[in-house]
C-alpha cells in the first residue's frame, strides 16, 4: 500500500529561522512537516497536527499526560524533539479506536469509572495499551507499576488499574 | 406500570458517564485545546526573587524579537488602572508589578508573540533591575517588629498582620479549663500545599471591536464570578462579557480565584485586537497560583477523667503570602476554622486566629476542602488522638464517649453550627469492625516480634460542605445560591444547565440522574450544559462540595416545577380535574384508575401542540435554590501501618473509609470522589508539601521536587456506607468532594503516631516522611515541621 507523502504547513515560524523536514507515521497516516529544530513532539502533535487529546500538563517528564507510543513504547512527548521523530510511528490516542468502535482499554476506562476530568486519561490509557501488549495477563502491581509514570490528581489509581485488568480480559476474551 | 428508575438511571443508577465518551476518544477540548483565528500567545515574566523593589524594567530587547506583537509591564496596565486588583478576601493584589516584587514568581511583564516560542525567547530577553530586599519566609518572622513591612503600599498598614480573629466563649472555656481533672495540648504544623490540578491554569481572551463583546475562555470553577468581577474591575457592561469555562483538567480549589494572567490577557486582546491565549506551565503554575494550607494549629481539650471533653481552645498562625487573596465566601477570615470538633459534645470552646503576610505566593485556596475545615478537622482528629492516649483511654471509647448521639439532633456546636444529621457511632463501629479492631493489639504484638511496627490510626469527623446559604456567605456581595434551566424539548427529551463547573465530578451524568429521579425521563435523554455564562443561569460555581447540596438542589427543584406545569397539561388531556391526577415515575393516571394515564412524553407534546385555555405554551422552567442550611456528612476513616524501624519507612496495610454523605445520586462517581480524596489525603500525609528557603526561594516549584504519589506508592482504600439522609436538601443528599481530603490525612498519622506510641513522640508533622519518622524512632522526641526562627 502506496500512501502519499502531504508536505503540511503546520506551524509558523519566522523568515530566517532554519527549519527541518521530517515525516512522522502518526496513527498510520504518513505526515511530512516543516519544523522548527527545536520544536516538542508534544507541539507538533497538539498544534500542528491538531491531535490535541495528547496533553502536556508538567514539561518535566513527570506527570505522563503527554505519553503516546513511539514505535510502540510508551514515551513522553514534551521531552523529545520532533525532529528525533523523523522516520518513526507515533500513535497518539486518536488512533486507539475509531468513532465507532472503541478499544477495549477505553470502554475500560469508562466501565470502571477510570477517569475524573479526563486530562490524564490518554496518557494512562496509552501506558495500558504498551503494557497490555507486553504483558496480556498482568497482575495488579504490574499494572500499577506499568502506569507509576503517569499523575493522577482525580482518580486515586484504583478505578484506573481496574479498568486496565478489565480491559486485560476483553482483550484476552477476543484473542480466544 | 411505573418506570425502573434504576433502569433509566435515576437515582442510585451507577450509570457510566456522559463524558468520558469525548475523554477517552481524545476528544475533550481544555482551554490549551481552543485555536482561534489570529490568536496571539503570551507569555508572563516571573520575578526571581521573593522581595525587591524594581529599580527599573528595560524592555527594548524583546519588543526587536521578530514575531512580538506587544510588551506589557506593571505601567501598561496602571494607564488602565488595571496594575492592582482586589481579591476575593477584600484584600488588593498586583497585577503586574510597579512598585515592589512581593514574592518568588510575582508577574512582572509579560509578551504576546505570534507563537509561544518566541513569547518566550523575547520574555527572556527583558531585563529587570532588582534592589533586593530581606525575604520573610514565615510567620514568626513576619511577627517581629524589625522585619521590613511587605505590604508598604497600604495606606495604613503599619506591620505585617492581616488580621486578628476569635469566636466562642472565652470566660466559658476558661471556667472549663479551671474544672478539669486532665488538660491535654498538642501543636501543629499543616504545611503549604499545592491542588495542583493537572491542567494548569490558562485563558484566551477575545475582545472583538466590531460588537464589543469580550469572550474569555477560562479555566475557572465560577464563571459567573469571574465576569461579575470583570464587570466590575475591568468596567466592561456585564452583557458584553462572556466567560466560558471548557473542559477542566481538575480543579481541585486552585481555580476559583482570579488570576493576574487572565486580566492581562484580556487587557492583552483589547490593545492588540486579536485573541490572546496564556496558558502557565506547571512551574508557574505551583509558585504563582492558590496554594493550600500553610496554617500553625495548637490547642488543647479540657478533660474529665472518665474521657468527657469539658471545653477546647484553639488558636491558629495561618500565612497567607505577599496578598491576603484566600479564595473564600465567608464573614469569618479563617473561612470555618470553627468546625472543628463539629461531631464532638463540647460544651465550651474559644477560638483565636493570626493572619500574617509573608514573602510567598497569595490565595489560600480551599484545597479540595471548605475554607480552613481541612486545617480544622486536622486539628480535631490530632487533638482527639494525643488526648485518648494522654488519659490512658481506647481510641474507639473516647471517641465514642464524646460523639453526638444520634438522638442530640439538630445539634447546636460550641461555636453556634447547627449540625442535622448523622449517624456517627454506626459508621465508627461498622469501620472498626472492618479494620478487625479486636484483634489489633495481638497483631502490634506479632508484628513486633518481626521487627516490625504496626499501627492503628483513626479519623471521625462531620464537616460543614456546601456554601452557603445566603445568610452567611458571599462573594463580592454576591449571595451564595445555585441555580438550574430546564427545558424539556416537544418529544420529551431535554435540556439541562446548571450554575456550577464541573471539573471531573460527573455533573453531565448526575445532574440527568436527578431529573430522571423526578420527572422519570431517561436520563439518556437529557443533556447537561454548563460553564458559559452567556447560556448557563447565574450561578456561583463549583468548590467547598456545593454542587449536589446547591446546584443539585436547584435541578430538583426545577424539575418539580416542570411536572407541576406538566400535571395541569395531563389534566388537561386526561379529561379529569388536576385534583384526581397521581404521579408515578414517569406518568401520571387518574386517581382509582391507573391504566387511564399519559407519560411525561406526551405531556410534553401537548406543552407545543395542545395546552388548555389560558395556560402558557412550553415546558421550561429554571429555579435558584438557597439552601437554608450546609450539609453535614460524616466519615469515618481507620487506617493500619506498618514501619520499618530500620528506615522509617510506613506501608498502608489497610484503610477502612465509611462515608455517610446522605442519598448517593451515584454510588460509583461517589466511591470515585472518595478515592480520589482519599489519595490526596495520602499525598499529604507522606510526601506532598511546598517549602521556602530562607531567602524565599520556593521548593516545590516542579513535579521533581512537589511529589505527588502515583499508582505505585497509593494504597488501596476498603469503603463502605451508611446513608442518613439530609432533612433539608429536596433529595436527601449531602457534600461528598471533600469529605476524604479532609478526614484523611489525621488517620494517616494517628495511625504512624500509634505505632510509634512507646517511644513517647507525640507528634511528627507532616509530611511524614520516612526521614522524620526514622528521626523520631531514633531521639523519642517529636519532630516539627515548623521552621527555625531566624534571630532578628
Ligand atoms: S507533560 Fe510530558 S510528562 Fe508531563
Ligand atoms: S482524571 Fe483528572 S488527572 Fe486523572
Amino acid at each position: 500500500m502506496t500512501m502519499t507523502s502531504l508536505y503540511e504547513e503546520v506551524t509558523q515560524v519566522p523568515d530566517g529561522v532554519p527549519t527541518r523536514r521530517v515525516t512522522i507515521t502518526v496513527n498510520g497516516q504518513k505526515r511530512t512537516v516543516d519544523v522548527e529544530p527545536r520544536l516538542l513532539l508534544a507541539h507538533l502533535i497538539r498544534q500542528g497536527l491538531k491531535l490535541t487529546g495528547t496533553h502536556t500538563g508538567c514539561d518535566t517528564t513527570n506527570c505522563g499526560a503527554c505519553t503516546v507510543l513511539f514505535d510502540g513504547r510508551p514515551i513522553k512527548s514534551c521531552t523529545m524533539l520532533a525532529v528525533q521523530a523523523d522516520g518513526h510511528k507515533v500513535e497518539t490516542v486518536e488512533g486507539m479506536g475509531t468513532a465507532s468502535e472503541l478499544h477495549p482499554i477505553q470502554e475500560g476506562f469508562k466501565e470502571e469509572h477510570g477517569l475524573q476530568c479526563g486530562f490524564c486519561t490518554p496518557g494512562m490509557m496509552l501506558a495500558a495499551k504498551a503494557l497490555l501488549e507486553k504483558n496480556p495477563n498482568p497482575t495488579e502491581d504490574e499494572v500499577r507499576w506499568a502506569l507509576s509514570g503517569n499523575l493522577c490528581r482525580c482518580t486515586g489509581y484504583q478505578n484506573i488499574v481496574k479498568a486496565v485488568l478489565w480491559a486485560a480480559d476483553k482483550m484476552r476474551d477476543q484473542q480466544a | 406500570m411505573a418506570l425502573d428508575e434504576l433502569k433509566i438511571g435515576g437515582m442510585g443508577a451507577s450509570r457510566r458517564r456522559v463524558e468520558d465518551n469525548r475523554f477517552i476518544r481524545g476528544k475533550g477540548q481544555y482551554v490549551d485545546d481552543i485555536v482561534l483565528p489570529g490568536m496571539l500567545h503570551m507569555e508572563i515574566l516571573r520575578s526571581p526573587v521573593a522581595h525587591a523593589r524594581i529599580k527599573s524594567i528595560d524592555t527594548s530587547a524583546a519588543w526587536e524579537v521578530p514575531g512580538v506583537r506587544l510588551v506589557m509591564t506593571g505601567d501598561t496596565m496602571a494607564a488602565r488602572n488595571l496594575a492592582w486588583m482586589p481579591t476575593l478576601s477584600y484584600d488588593t493584589q498586583a497585577v503586574l508589578a510597579t512598585d515592589k516584587v512581593r514574592f518568588q514568581g510575582q508577574e512582572v511583564a509579560a509578551v504576546i508573540a505570534d507563537d509561544p516560542y518566541i513569547a518566550k525567547d523575547a520574555a527572556s530577553k527583558i531585563i529587570v533591575e532588582y534592589e533586593q530586599l530581606p525575604a520573610i519566609v514565615n510567620p514568626m518572622q513576619a511577627q517581629d517588629p524589625n522585619s521590613p513591612l511587605i505590604r508598604d503600599d497600604k495606606e495604613n498598614q503599619t506591620n505585617n498582620k492581616v488580621f486578628d480573629w476569635e469566636i466562642g466563649d472565652k470566660s466559658a472555656t476558661d471556667r472549663a479549663f479551671a474544672d478539669a481533672d486532665v488538660v491535654s495540648k498538642i501543636q501543629l504544623h499543616y504545611p503549604r500545599s499545592h491542588p495542583s490540578p493537572m491542567e494548569t491554569c490558562g485563558s484566551i481572551a477575545d475582545f472583538d471591536r466590531a460588537t464589543g463583546k469580550l469572550t474569555v475562555y477560562m479555566t475557572s470553577q465560577a464563571p459567573h464570578i469571574v465576569r461579575a468581577a470583570v464587570a466590575m474591575v475591568a468596567e466592561l457592561p456585564e452583557h458584553m462579557i462572556r466567560i466560558v469555562s471548557p473542559d477542566l483538567g481538575g480543579g481541585f480549589g486552585n481555580k476559583v480565584p482570579i488570576y493576574p494572567g487572565y486580566v492581562i490577557s484580556i487587557l492583552a486582546s483589547i490593545l492588540t485586537e486579536h485573541p490572546v491565549k496564556w496558558v502557565e506551565d506547571k512551574s508557574s503554575n505551583l509558585i504563582s497560583t492558590g496554594f493550600g494550607r500553610d496554617v500553625y494549629l495548637q490547642g488543647e481539650l479540657a478533660l474529665r477523667k472518665d474521657g468527657k471533653i469539658l471545653g477546647m481552645r484553639m488558636h491558629t498562625v495561618s500565612d497567607h503570602g505577599a496578598f491576603f487573596a484566600d479564595a473564600q465566601p465567608t464573614k469569618f477570615k479563617i473561612g470555618l476554622m470553627h468546625s472543628t470538633f463539629a461531631c464532638y459534645d463540647v460544651p465550651a470552646a474559644h477560638l483565636t486566629s493570626e493572619g500574617w503576610y509573608t514573602n510567598k505566593a497569595p490565595g489560600g485556596v480551599a484545597y479540595r476542602c471548605s475554607f480552613r475545615v481541612t486545617e480544622a478537622m486536622f486539628f480535631q482528629e490530632r487533638m482527639i488522638h494525643a488526648a485518648a492516649d494522654d488519659l490512658g483511654m481506647d481510641q474507639a471509647e473516647f471517641r465514642r464517649v464524646n460523639l453526638v448521639k444520634d438522638d442530640m439532633f439538630p445539634y447546636r456546636t460550641a461555636f453556634g453550627f447547627l449540625t442535622d444529621s448523622g449517624q456517627y457511632q454506626k459508621c465508627l463501629d461498622l469501620g472498626l469492625e472492618a479494620i478487625g479492631y479486636s484483634t489489633f493489639a495481638q497483631e502490634q504484638e506479632e508484628a513486633r516480634k518481626r521487627g516490625k511496627l504496626l499501627g492503628l490510626g483513626i479519623s471521625t469527623m462531620t464537616e460543614p460542605l456546601g456554601a452557603g446559604n445566603s445568610r452567611e456567605y458571599d462573594i463580592i456581595g454576591i449571595k451564595m445560591f445555585d441555580s438550574a434551566e430546564l427545558r424539556v424539548h416537544m418529544t420529551g427529551k431535554a435540556i439541562l444547565r446548571t450554575g456550577a463547573k464541573t471539573q471531573g465530578q460527573g455533573h453531565e451524568t448526575t445532574w440527568a440522574q436527578i431529573v430522571a429521579h423526578e420527572l422519570g425521563i431517561p436520563a439518556d435523554d437529557i443533556v447537561v450544559e454548563e460553564g458559559d455564562t452567556d447560556t448557563a443561569p447565574f450561578g456561583m460555581g463549583t468548590y467547598a462540595s456545593r454542587s449536589t447540596p446547591v446546584a443539585g438542589a436547584a435541578v430538583a427543584m426545577v424539575a418539580r416545577k416542570i411536572r407541576a406545569k406538566a400535571r395541569k397539561i395531563a389534566a388537561h388531556l386526561l379529561e379529569v380535574s388536576e385534583e384526581d391526577i397521581e404521579w408515578e415515575l414517569g406518568r401520571f393516571y387518574v386517581r382509582g384508575n391507573q391504566e387511564r394515564g399519559v407519560t411525561i412524553q406526551d405531556c410534553a407534546l401537548a406543552a407545543y401542540s395542545n395546552v388548555p385555555d389560558g395556560m402558557e405554551p412550553g415546558l421550561e422552567n429554571n429555579a435558584y435554590y438557597d439552601p437554608p442550611n450546609l450539609t453535614w456528612p460524616f466519615a469515618a476513616y481507620i487506617c493500619k501501618v506498618e514501619i520499618d524501624p530500620e528506615t522509617g519507612v510506613w506501608d498502608v496495610l489497610q484503610f477502612v473509609a465509611v462515608d455517610d454523605c446522605g442519598v448517593r445520586i451515584n454510588p460509583l462517581i461517589v466511591e470515585g470522589q472518595i478515592m480520589g480524596g482519599l489519595t490526596e489525603a495520602y499525598a499529604m500525609a507522606s510526601m506532598q508539601y511546598i517549602t521556602f528557603d530562607e531567602e524565599g526561594n520556593c521548593i516545590g516549584s516542579n513535579y521533581m521536587d512537589y511529589l505527588l504519589p502515583t499508582a505505585w506508592e497509593t494504597p488501596g482504600f476498603e469503603l463502605y456506607e451508611v446513608v442518613t439522609p439530609c432533612p433539608h436538601h429536596p433529595i436527601g443528599a449531602k457534600g461528598i468532594g471533600e469529605c476524604a481530603t479532609v478526614g484523611g490525612p489525621a488517620a494517616f498519622v494517628n495511625a504512624v503516631m500509634n505505632a510509634l506510641k512507646h517511644t513517647g513522640v507525640r507528634n511528627v508533622d507532616m509530611p511524614l516522611m520516612p526521614n522524620r519518622v526514622y528521626e523520631a524512632l531514633q531521639t523519642g522526641k517529636d519532630v516539627s515541621g515548623m521552621p527555625p526562627v531566624k534571630a532578628g
